[in-house]
């Protein structure tokens, strides 16, 4: 009915290549940056940037990197937390160390830093793979955790560990520290946040992307047509890291201000965003983004209804909370094991042939 | 120079100059390794049969010891209020089993018979799942506060030499190794024990000769249970029924890659070395760095070894192909 391509011929490769090759797709984006662009900033309250919006975005980044490692190359990691880690001090040391360098410089080195050591981590997954790898990067994990804890230097030698983010300016705008008004904050989030997502949607389409999908569905095979395994996973393993660091560096500057760096991106955090991409869809650029808003809002939600509206104690309301969470989990996994954004394919397929049923 | 003189030679002259206090690492270094190889038990036999990787059996032991620690002190459940008959322990040991078996089934029922056949990753994510769901329902059941348990197992210490050594342990290793000889026995000479040694080699060969799978996974996850309540047991008499009980888990899984996924024997060794290995290194080595090396050694020391042999000391050889 709506959503019909009928009537649109492509008429050169460009268009046949489109990432929206359907001009209702084109339609739908439209409407959704100019919603993301204008209405949510005119609407919304320091609340809603503060708990909702920005978590949604920094965790929808972070999803993008593990899903490019899990979802595309196929190498299960729970080192997320450790990594977001990397990027957080990164970021912390760049900006107190180099008072004038400019932000966005900042949150890129600190991706690339993150990236470094990330591809130390991925050097042995090479030997390793399926749920060894994945063991094997709680190392990561817990080891850069302990770092990060136990070398003050890491923290500027600060008596209490936390790290605090100095207040800095993106074309004459306060966007880090106490004073930056959080829609300036939330507005700066999405255009980073959106630009770092179209590159990684065109990077998973092109050659690169193929030899990583190469990777996953066999590795060995892909090794015999002449991929090569070294190269292409530790690819993978570096540009995942660099987006989960810039999304750790941006949970630092942008979202919390001051953290204690074990305890903010601790193994949950792994879980947290290993949980986004799998409700969302392994292999999916839209899934992290659905994903990570259903993650984080679904708690608020819950807690919301269970202690506003049933008048429920706190306590009884979080293990209540643990219970939906999880039963909701594995509803979920039953349900449809490839993640929301296979139900949205689904949805558009149907639409497309509607109303015959083939 | 100093530095090597520092790493290399000074805490190979101090194990060297005081046998006995080294002795005394080494020792509390099996004993926490038992305690990890129990856990990690649970975690080969689902592996084994079902070839799921159960992130839940840390949740299991909590649960195990709070429905225990419940049933001993007449807790009513959902309500706090203590005015049932106080159990003796072993019929509360008995009824939680039995508890234990429940859930085995309502596992099998609900999680894992709509997900056969699913990738390993998604199964894998449903015990994460299940985790949560376990952890917020054992705790509305019976309260979130650190309960004591104690089940009878004596306490105390003596000396050998110099050499202190816990009771406690010492009746921890033996219940733990009476485990692994029961479990041994049942799997090797009983006819479900083969029937689940059937399972574990090949799911289609299994089901082919005629062997209820669906059976075999719930009398898996039962045993599990059973090793779970035992780990509960153990870490719940000696630290205290509570929260922090889930995360030995995560301890147990660089046990679970050092001796393999699917090694019953695997999981006993790598618990040891896993244990004396950290108690070693944390005493020996630690100071060097300010301490608190325990959380990440076991799992560098695993991805040290797995760098070598990457099916794990004992696991099956990996076969690959195309």
């Amino acid at each position: 009915m709506l959503y019909r391509e009928s009537g649109q011929f492509k008429t050169s490769y460009s268009a046949d290549q489109a990432i929206f090759p359907i001009r209702q797709d084109n339609w739908a984006m439209v409407v959704f940056l100019l919603v993301a662009f204008i209405a949510v900033p005119y609407f919304g309250t320091e609340y809603f940037f503060q708990a909702i919006m920005i978590p949604v975005l920094i965790f929808a980044l972070a999803a993008t990197g593990l899903n490019i490692l899990t979802g595309y190359c196929g190498q299960l990691s729970l080192g997320t937390g450790g990594f977001m880690a990397v990027g957080a001090v990164a970021c912390y040391k760049l900006t107190t160390g180099f008072p004038e360098m400019n932000f966005v410089l900042v949150l890129l080195l600190s991706g690339i830093i993150t990236a470094g050591v990330g591809l130390l981590f991925g050097i042995p997954s090479l030997r390793i793979k399926g749920f060894y790898l994945a063991v094997a990067t709680l190392a990561a994990q817990f080891f850069l955790s302990w770092l990060f804890n136990k070398v003050a230097w890491f923290q500027n030698y600060t008596p209490s560990g936390t790290i605090t983010m100095p207040p800095r300016e993106v074309f004459g705008i306060a966007v880090t520290g106490a004073n930056a008004d959080a829609m300036d904050r939330y507005l700066f989030c999405l255009v980073f946040v959106l630009i770092l997502a179209m590159a990684a949607k065109n990077l998973v389409r092109g050659p690169i992307g193929r030899s990583w999908m190469a990777i996953r569905d066999m590795d060995i095979a892909a090794e015999l047509i002449g991929f090569r395994p070294f190269q292409t996973k530790l690819m993978a393993f570096s540009v995942s890291s660099f987006y989960v660091g810039v999304a750790g560096a941006m949970a630092l500057s942008l979202w919390l201000g001051s953290v204690e760096t074990a305890e903010a991106f601790d193994i949950n955090v792994s879980f947290q965003v290993l949980f986004i991409i799998i409700i969302g869809g392994l292999g999916s650029m839209m899934g992290s983004f659905v994903g990570a808003a259903f993650i984080i809002l679904m708690p608020i939600v819950l807690t919301n209804v269970m202690v506003g509206a049933l008048g429920m104690q706190a306590v009884t309301a979080k293990h209540f909370e643990f219970m939906f969470f999880g039963g909701l989990i594995i509803f979920f996994l039953i349900v449809e094991p490839h993640g929301i954004a296979r139900l949205w394919q689904i949805a558009k397929e149907k639409l497309r042939i509607w109303p015959f049923p083939h | 120079m100093e530095f090597l003189n520092l790493v290399l030679v000074a805490p190979i002259v101090d194990m060297i100059e005081y046998p006995s206090f080294f002795i005394e690492v080494v020792f509390g270094g099996l004993m926490s390794g038992v305690m990890y190889s129990l856990v990690a038990l649970g975690f080969v036999l689902i592996f084994k049969a079902s070839g799921v990787f159960n992130f839940s059996q840390g949740v299991f032991a909590l649960f195990a010891a709070l429905t225990l620690v419940g049933l001993m002190t007449g807790t009513v459940p959902f309500t706090l209020n203590k005015s049932l008959p106080e159990l003796p322990a072993w019929v509360a040991i008995i009824l939680t089993f039995i508890v234990m078996i429940g859930l085995a089934i309502a596992v099998e029922r609900i999680v894992l018979r709509p997900l056969v056949n699913q990738d390993h990753i998604i199964m894998f994510m449903s015990t994460i799942g299940l985790a949560f769901v376990l952890e917020g329902l054992g705790d509305t059941i019976w309260g979130s506060e650190v309960k004591a348990l104690d089940v009878g197992i004596p306490t105390g210490n003596f000396l050998i030499g110099e050499i202190q050594i816990q009771i406690f342990d010492l009746w921890a290793a033996g219940i733990a190794a009476f485990l692994v000889v029961v479990l041994a026995v049942f799997f090797q000479y009983t006819r479900t024990g083969r029937a689940l040694r059937a399972v574990a080699d090949d799911h289609q060969a299994a089901l082919s000769v005629g062997i209820p799978l669906k059976n075999i996974w719930i009398i898996v996850w039962s045993v599990a249970g059973l090793v779970a309540l035992v780990a509960g047991i153990m870490w719940g008499s000696k630290s205290g029924v509570q929260f922090s009980l889930s995360l030995i888990a995560l301890k147990a899984l660089p046990v679970l890659i050092l001796g393999g996924f699917t090694s019953v024997p695997g999981a006993i060794v790598g618990g040891l070395i896993i244990g004396v290995g950290e108690k070693v290194a944390e005493v020996y080595w630690g100071p060097l760095v300010d301490g608190a090396i325990e959380n990440w050694f076991a799992y560098v020391l695993a991805l040290v070894f797995l760098l070598f042999r990457p099916q794990g000391l004992f696991g099956d050889k990996i076969i690959e192909r195309v």
